[in-house]
């Protein structure tokens, strides 16, 4: 291995990105291009009365308006609910398929036009009337219809273990408080966008998804064509956050309006139309219940979420999953509820569940702490669950212990002053608060294929997509270091349909998937080329002993005599050879334990056997961390600061210290906005969304930001892959929210939990 | 965003002469507000008269000891003058708490007194507006009312007027030279932006095709010290909760004449008369300027979702007033 892995290199797509050749979807123009911009309900709750269009079909370049009535009726969105083989985020609300508004915002009619400003112009000349009907707006006026969720992406939703109310009972000690936390929206920079080009029977997609086989496959299954019919590309996804794992309405829309007008047609949602054309995040509220022992130990957990779903599909925000695993309790319920309401429906947003739901636990947490007078960091070591608490496994690694300590000297805990109050600077009050992170470490399975060409380059492709988060460079990184190439000689290939097998990204997964079939794809083409070096007897390397060979910048050599050496563009040449490639699956889910029935297109490599024989199910995979917070709060006007944050990760191999720490700090600094900004606001009256542009919705600038100290414990984890390497897009967000929420409480004794904290809610400290 | 006539004003004269003669005319400077209101449907020019060639883009001492800006100065320009920096602190402040980088560079003095509201209602498509469609009614009145103001509201509209350098300039005491068809005439900041009353959607003294030229500052005395302060959801790139300028001209430790305007509480930039009475006269002290700042509130109605304002802005004015005075 060549230490390349790990290695803080730059993006290898940052050159094209900064100098805007990274073509995103937006961008491409195939030939004969025209465009659509749809028209949105400003109703929260009824039916089009009657809906006029003369007056923008008859503008000067307009090729069509296409409402409910004259659309093209799609099949049903059946299928999984796996972003993964394609989930549409509302399966009972299709597109122009019929009159009736389930919220603000919702796609009801299209223009088609032969410029993007003609389309503009034509699509405010559509008069609309609607028969109102009284919307459901807020999650209090639907409690009596409250349910029970049983599923959420598969998996339960509700969870107990023990005898909690006993438990409650019998316990010296108890917090009993609500949290709740707003809409939120993901506001990825790249807007949502689509182009689809029908040639015969065949169509050609650009889709900024997070996922190119759920978008194709649900798109096939809308318009009732196969899957392999259509070519979908998502080349460079602008950030998604969750917005683009789920299929949205605009997707299918391109292909209507393409083939109703017979020419390629570009879609792209504007900001405003991002606000409820494309999901967001449930509000919460959270009751939580926790008793415990005067010694700190918890009895007791209860943790109790009501969210939002909408009258057209059922997403939940599963706010409880987290604590169900966090602490060693032996008495739990973690519950969800869901309530519908007249508002456009909830989707999976940066550390779906964990994010709200680490900010209600983890402030109770600390809340118990003060009531116990332990130290907050000693009350999370007290009930230090040492396995899975809740399945009763071993963790497939847990250094989180490593993660308090260090953690707490970085930041300079053991100066803190356990009162609240206690501590100022400057006129400042200052605080100091932590908070535990937890995210499940996923990994589904992936293929991928590797090319070595005659002149020295490697190509990798595989179909799943690089959101921004630096895949297309970690990817590179794990084939340089296996064959000794330079990374600029490695050239990735993403976000194609066309390309092999790979997962969506979401759930954190992409690099704890891929890099381990590229790494076994990897050793498995040096292999080859070793073959073809020893066994040569025109190679330098001729009878060569396998064991003592290494590979360094492009061939191979002899470890103990490094003069002797094959080149691979030399193997390529000698055996007339314009390649050599590998193919490599990698069958293997931590949520699915092993499969057996592998197909192999060349025989394994030992490295990819024990990778699948691994008996995952004996293990429980999940990624932790420590967050810390220093903020500073102004007495008077209750403006708070977050000065200084540390957070120390225990997520596994790190790929590249540089877009690792990129990833956890992107995290942090949405939590920054959770815990003081953002959130979305709607009309109490119409339920309508009021907040719908980046200077209504708040996200942290850099004004905002504080220092941030982040590390890792960089430790591969032994069961997740060969690599070891776990994703870490979304662990960021989680704990940092609670951390800056508690570092307020220790700044002014005000606690807050109903975020974010504005500066109104500690003007009367 | 609908169709336009372009036109480009080769002299002032003639840009007020086209505007006059086209109801639906507007002049762009920076286009950093205008643009995006016909992007979001609010604005529909029918045509659009790029004064940017005009010879407004000059900052100038006068003799009297003022300064006269010209309407196409630059925000950023404006904020990093070293005069201005030096003798009129409060709008170098307030210019930079403003926007953003990009947009302090595209957007002028002129422009940025004829912003409109950031109301989300205003912006809204969908939404009833008394500014949009006068007679429509307010849905802000009962909506959600967390930014909008508390002071020179009516039941016709509850918008904030939305500037920062406004609110200096009106603690300045500046004035606006205005050319129209009959020739220059100057109107001061105070009576510049009108109250809503029943009328919200007329917003400023201007009357169509009227052109800013310039802004006036009085000169500024040697011993007066400024300051603006400005309080928001984030630390930059956003619109005030509450904002203050001030203005205190001290003779020793005395009050010689001091002037206090807020942002981000009224329907327009809200000059405080009753505080500066207070502070008028006395010594400087942490009490008087309680006692002004208490004052400084005087007639606010708070809506639903937006009481906090006038805790926050009493709060802000005494923090102003301490900060400028040297006291805090």
């Amino acid at each position: 291995m060549n230490d390349v892995l790990g290695k803080p290199i730059d993006r290898v797509d940052g050159n094209l990105k900064v100098r805007g050749r990274a073509t995103y979807v937006a961008e491409f123009m195939p030939e004969g291009l025209v465009y659509a911009v749809t028209l949105q309900s400003n109703i929260s709750k009824g039916s089009i009365k009657s809906i006029d269009t003369g007056d923008a079909a008859q503008l000067r370049g307009v090729i069509a308006v296409i409402t409910y009535k004259n659309a093209m009726r799609l099949q049903p969105a059946t299928g999984s609910n796996d972003p993964g083989s394609g989930k549409f985020g509302e399966k009972d609300l299709l597109p122009l398929q019929d009159n009736k508004i389930y919220y603000d915002g919702q796609h009801i009619a299209m223009v088609v036009a032969e410029t993007f400003e003609i389309a503009e112009e034509a699509v405010q000349m559509i008069k609309v009337l609607y028969e109102e009907e009284n919307p459901l707006i807020e999650i209090e006026q639907g409690l009596k219809d409250k349910y029970q969720p049983a599923k959420a992406f598969g998996r339960d939703t509700q969870f107990a273990r023990g005898d909690v109310q006993a438990a409650i009972k019998q316990s010296p000690v108890t917090i009993s408080e609500q949290y709740t936390t707003p809409v939120y929206h993901h506001n990825a920079m790249e807007p949502h966008a689509t182009i689809a080009v029908w040639q015969g029977d065949e169509l050609t997609m650009y889709d900024s998804t997070q996922s190119v086989l759920g978008s194709r496959a649900m798109t096939a299954r809308l318009l009732g064509i196969p899957a392999e019919k259509i070519h979908l590309l998502s080349p460079f996804i602008g950030g998604g956050f969750g917005s683009k794992g789920f299929m949205w309405a605009h997707t299918v829309l391109a292909p209507m309006a393409a083939k109703h007008v017979g020419k390629p047609v570009k879609l792209v949602l504007n900001r405003t139309q991002m606000f409820t054309c494309n999901g967001r995040r449930s509000r919460t509220i959270q009751k939580i219940n926790l008793g415990a022992n005067k010694d700190g130990k918890l009895n007791a957990v209860i943790h109790d979420t009501t969210a939002e779903t909408s009258f057209v599909d059922e997403f939940v925000e599963t706010a409880g999953i987290a604590t169900s695993v966090l602490y060693a309790c032996p008495n739990l319920v973690a519950s969800h509820n869901l309530v519908r309401l007249n508002k456009n429906t909830p989707c999976p947003t940066r550390a779906p569940g964990e994010a709200p739901g680490t900010f209600a636990i983890e402030s109770a947490m600390d809340e118990l702490s003060y009531a116990l007078k332990i130290d907050p960091i000693q009350l999370r070591l007290i009930n230090y669950a040492e396995v899975d608490p809740q399945k009763n496994l071993p963790w497939s690694l847990k250094n989180l212990k490593d993660c308090y300590k260090i953690g707490a000297d970085a930041i300079g805990w053991a100066n803190r002053k356990p009162a609240p109050r206690s501590m100022q600077e400057k006129g400042y009050l200052v605080g100091y608060g932590m908070a535990t992170a937890i995210y499940p470490a996923n990994r589904s399975a992936a293929t991928v294929k590797l090319q070595l060409f005659a002149d020295g380059h490697a190509i990798l492709s595989c179909c799943t997509q690089d959101i921004g988060t630096g895949t297309y460079t970690i990817f590179a990184q794990v084939v340089a270091d296996v064959l000794g190439l330079p990374v600029e000689k490695i050239e990735v290939k993403l976000g194609d349909t066309a390309l092999p097998n790979g997962p969506n990204s979401g759930g954190s997964q992409t690099a704890a998937s891929v890099t381990p079939a590229a790494n076994a794809a990897a050793i498995s083409l040096r292999d080859k080329l070793l073959q073809l070096s020893i066994t040569d007897s025109n190679s330098p390397l001729y009878q060569q002993r396998k064991e003592k060979i290494k590979t360094a910048n492009g061939h191979f050599f002899v470890s103990d005599d490094p003069s002797k050496l094959d080149s691979y563009v030399q193997i390529l040449a000698r055996n007339k050879m314009s390649s050599i490639d590998a193919e490599q699956v990698t069958n293997v889910s931590t949520r699915e334990g092993p499969k057996k029935e592998v197909q192999r297109t060349e025989d394994p490599v030992a490295i990819v056997k024990q990778d699948e024989e691994v008996e995952r199910k004996k293990y429980t995979f999940f990624s932790f961390g420590a967050q810390f917070a220093k903020v500073l709060v102004d007495p008077l006007l209750g403006v708070v600061h977050v000065d200084h944050c540390v957070a120390v990760m225990d997520v596994g191999k790190i790929l590249n210290v540089k877009t690792a720490r990129n990833q956890i700090m992107g995290g942090m600094i949405f939590g920054i906005g959770m815990a003081l900004m953002e959130g979305s606001h709607y009309d109490p009256r119409s339920g309508r969304i009021v907040t719908k542009d980046l200077a209504d919705y708040h996200v942290p600038v850099h004004a905002d930001m504080p220092s941030f100290d982040i590390r890792f414990i960089d430790q591969p984890d032994p069961y997740i892959s060969p690599i070891g390497a776990r994703g870490i897009g979304e662990i960021g967000i989680t704990g940092i929210t609670a951390a800056i929420v508690n570092a307020v409480y220790h700044a002014t004794g005000k606690r807050i939990r109903d975020l974010p904290i504005t500066p109104d809610k500690l003007l009367y400290l | 965003m609908q169709p336009f006539l372009f036109s480009t004003a080769k002299n002032a004269d003639e840009a007020v002469k086209e505007a006059r003669a086209n109801k639906t005319a507007k002049f762009i400077g920076g286009g950093t507000n205008l643009v995006d209101l016909m992007k979001m449907n609010v604005e529909a020019p029918g045509a659009i008269i790029d004064i940017n060639a005009l010879p407004f883009d000059k900052i100038e001492s006068l003799p009297n000891g003022g300064m006269r800006i010209g309407a196409l100065v630059r925000n950023s320009d404006l904020a990093y003058n070293e005069t201005i920096q030096k003798d009129y602190p409060v709008l170098s402040q307030a210019l930079l708490a403003g926007a953003s980088p990009q947009l302090r560079n595209m957007a002028t003095v002129g422009g940025n007194l004829m912003q409109r509201t950031r109301c989300p209602y205003f912006y809204g498509e969908g939404f009833r507006c008394n500014k949009k469609n006068p007679g429509a009614g307010c849905d802000a009145l009962h909506g959600y009312n967390r930014s909008h103001a508390v002071l020179g509201t009516s039941d016709h509209c509850i918008a904030t007027h939305p500037s920062d350098m406004c609110v200096a300039l009106l603690a300045l005491g500046a004035t606006i030279l205005v050319l129209g068809i009959h020739g220059e005439k100057k109107i001061p900041i105070e009576t510049f932006h009108l109250l809503p009353g029943d009328t919200p959607q007329i917003e400023t003294a201007l009357e169509h095709g009227e052109l800013i030229t310039a802004i006036i500052l009085p000169p500024a005395s040697p011993g007066m010290k400024s300051g603006y302060l400005k309080i928001r959801d984030r630390a930059s790139f956003d619109f005030a909760l509450v904002s203050v300028a001030v203005v205190l001209d001290y003779d020793g430790n005395k009050i010689k004449h001091s002037s206090i305007a807020l942002g981000g509480v009224g329907t327009k930039p809200w000059k405080c008369h009753d505080a500066a009475m207070i502070l008028n006269g006395k010594a400087a002290s942490r009490k008087i300027f309680q006692q002004a700042a208490e004052a400084s509130m005087r007639g606010a109605k708070a809506y639903s979702y937006n009481g906090f304002k006038i805790e926050m802005a009493k709060r802000a004015v005494t923090r102003a007033l301490l900060q400028t005075g040297g006291l805090s």
